[in-house]
């Protein structure tokens, strides 16, 4: 069955659940909305059309110029007809996205990563703790607004015996280049740019 | 005056790790035992989380190659391919046949360079101390051939988007030709040791059975799913590079056990040890990498002569190159299992999203279970046969 016959396929059988659908780079990417996952993708692994057994992924996607800045992609994957299929579901801070550890087990840790990565929230999630990150972390490492350099590190204290933790303090600043070219890709007023400004505007 | 409950001096919680040696690296286990017997196990990870997936959308797509050997450092070339492949994607690039065959060559290195450490230290957690050092012998060898590519002998950095970073030295092809050859004997002597032995058989033989509804629940992939009897291997199933060209077999187990999943491994070995034969017997002359010069950096000598092949140089090594926006799923056979890398790009010179999905990460998940009421010498044998390394699961 080729990508667009699934397409139909999966437009068929969700009806009005399904969002946008789309073909690109040889992949099929369909959305929906948070509240109807569970459903999506239990129709998606129990029709025999689709029969996507196997969850292979869970990831969010954070992009924070957007209403609700959080993409959750979940990849699935079928053996039995050989097909990729990608779910998308958008949601914010707050608004919990069902957990779907009912229908695929698989999703327990990637949910658990996905939260603890990037905030996201999962109701009727049997375990929602942070999984990758060190005890007593806090905030959410992957979202665009946290920096690489993180806010804390750890040195071992002599006096005190133990591993402490301080405010991250960097010899060198760190060293990000704008490559884009300033005709092309500049968000910024160039410099000298600031003096014609008005005049444009006079004229 | 209150009554205290009887305490139960059976029931007791046991923490494991992080460090230990059949850990395989640093792992911590808190496990709720009942005497002897496992009823609950928690694995903590994250003690080796170097936020890799941060750290390459801060990197231009050449910059976080080196990235990918840090996953699973026991293969490393295997996880550069599945990233060169989601950027080969985007970019709409085509890959010189000599540098698929190049690339599908030391990607069957990887596999038994994986599969040896897997065999052997499994061998370990149940006892036995000689296969170790016999397989060790042989890892040393073909770490030798990374070298020989990418003068490396583990962190290779040796793949890139269009093709390979260096054609092979004059004499590699022969020295990989006679390590092909004596190989299956070393796969003998060790399947002497441990095919048959005793006590292998018992700490393996019905230890962490999984059937197939369970496999596929669970997200397991590669031999781990092949065990429970799905033919399902990417190289067959999805070929990507020269697979569909050569000849090989994908061995199926049957019980879904760890001894099942031993079998499968040693018999993974000599099919990769055949395609690595034909790739070197098939391997054409040619380029090894596309000859698009605004993704692929000019060779040395180019450089001297032409103004043009100097800026290229200089773009490429500072600002990198662009990628097309868009969003790419490719994956890899890797020799643990389906290892994914999801590439989310806004068209700017660094990745904007990059997922990578480790195979033996779902296959830990499931530790608990696979090893809820098995004894607690089960689980440094189960562990060991799930085939997990942290450098991938805690990225």
């Amino acid at each position: 069955m080729d990508l667009d016959a699934l397409k139909q396929r999966i437009a068929q059988g969700l009806g009005g659940k399904l969002g946008n659908a789309a073909v690109a780079v040889n992949e099929l990417t369909v959305e929906c909305a948070g509240a109807d996952i569970i459903d999506v993708l239990r129709f998606l692994r129990d029709d025999t059309g689709c029969a996507f057994t196997i969850l292979i992924d869970v990831c969010g996607v954070d992009w924070p110029n957007r209403e609700r800045r959080f993409d959750v992609v979940y990849h699935l994957l079928s053996i039995t007809r050989n097909q990729r299929l990608r779910v998308k579901v958008q949601t914010d801070e707050e608004t919990p996205v069902p957990s779907v550890v009912g229908v695929f087990p698989a999703a327990n840790w990637f949910e658990r990563e996905a939260f603890d990565m990037y905030g996201i929230q999962f109701s009727d999630h049997p375990d929602l703790r942070r999984l990758l990150t060190d005890y007593g972390f806090s905030g959410y490492p992957l979202r665009k607004d946290f920096p690489l350099t993180g806010y804390v590190e750890v040195r071992y204290d002599e006096e005190l015996k133990r591993v402490v933790y301080q405010p991250v303090e960097l010899v060198q600043e760190f060293r990000d280049f704008d490559f884009m070219s300033p005709w092309e890709g500049a968000r910024y007023v160039l410099p000298g740019d600031e003096k014609a400004g008005p005049q444009k505007d006079a004229k | 005056m209150s009554e205290v409950a009887p305490v139960d001096d059976r029931k007791m919680t046991m923490n494991w790790g992080p460090q230990h040696p059949a850990a395989h690296g640093v792992l911590r286990l808190v496990m709720d035992l009942d005497g002897e017997i496992v009823e609950r196990i928690d694995p903590h990870i994250g003690l080796l989380h170097r936020g890799t997936e941060k750290l390459i959308e801060h990197k231009t797509y050449l910059q976080a190659m080196p990235y990918f050997d840090r996953l699973d450092y026991v293969a490393p070339m295997n996880q550069e391919h599945a990233f060169c492949l989601a950027v080969e994607r985007l970019l709409g690039m085509e890959v010189p046949i000599r540098a698929q065959y190049i690339r599908v060559l030391y990607c069957e290195i990887g596999r038994i360079l994986n599969h040896l450490l897997q065999v052997t230290t499994q061998a370990m957690d149940v006892g036995a101390l000689t296969p170790p050092l016999w397989g060790f012998e042989e890892r040393e060898k073909l770490m030798g051939f990374y070298e020989q590519a990418s003068g490396a002998r583990m962190h290779a950095n040796y793949f890139r988007a269009g093709g390979v970073h260096q054609d092979l030295p004059p004499g590699l092809v022969d020295d990989i030709a006679v390590f092909c050859e004596h190989f299956p004997k070393v796969l003998d002597d060790i399947e002497v040791l441990l095919t048959d032995n005793r006590i292998f058989k018992q700490r393996n033989v019905d230890i962490a059975a999984v059937s197939r509804a369970d496999a596929e629940a669970l997200g397991f992939s590669g031999v781990m799913l092949r065990s429970t009897g799905v033919a399902w291997d990417l190289r067959r199933a999805q070929p990507y590079e020269c697979y569909s060209e050569l000849d090989f077999l994908v061995p199926v187990g049957k019980n879904g056990d760890n001894y099942d999943r031993y079998l499968m491994r040693m018999e993974e070995m000599r099919q990769s040890n055949k395609i690595m034969m034909q790739c070197l017997a098939k391997m054409p002359g040619g380029p090894v990498c596309s000859a698009d010069n605004k993704v692929v950096p000019p060779r040395r000598a180019e450089m001297k002569r032409s103004m043009e092949a100097l800026i290229h140089f200089f773009k490429l090594y500072t600002e990198g190159y662009h990628v097309p926006a868009g969003e790419v799923y490719a994956a890899v056979e890797a020799p643990k299992g389906e290892f994914g890398v999801y590439l989310v790009s806004d068209g700017s010179n660094k990745p904007y999203r990059c997922k990578i999905r480790a195979p033996s990460y779902p296959h830990l998940a499931a530790m608990d279970f696979l090893c809820k009421g098995h004894m607690l010498a089960d689980v440094s044998a189960v562990l060991g046969s799930i085939d997990v390394v942290f450098g991938e699961i805690d990225r």
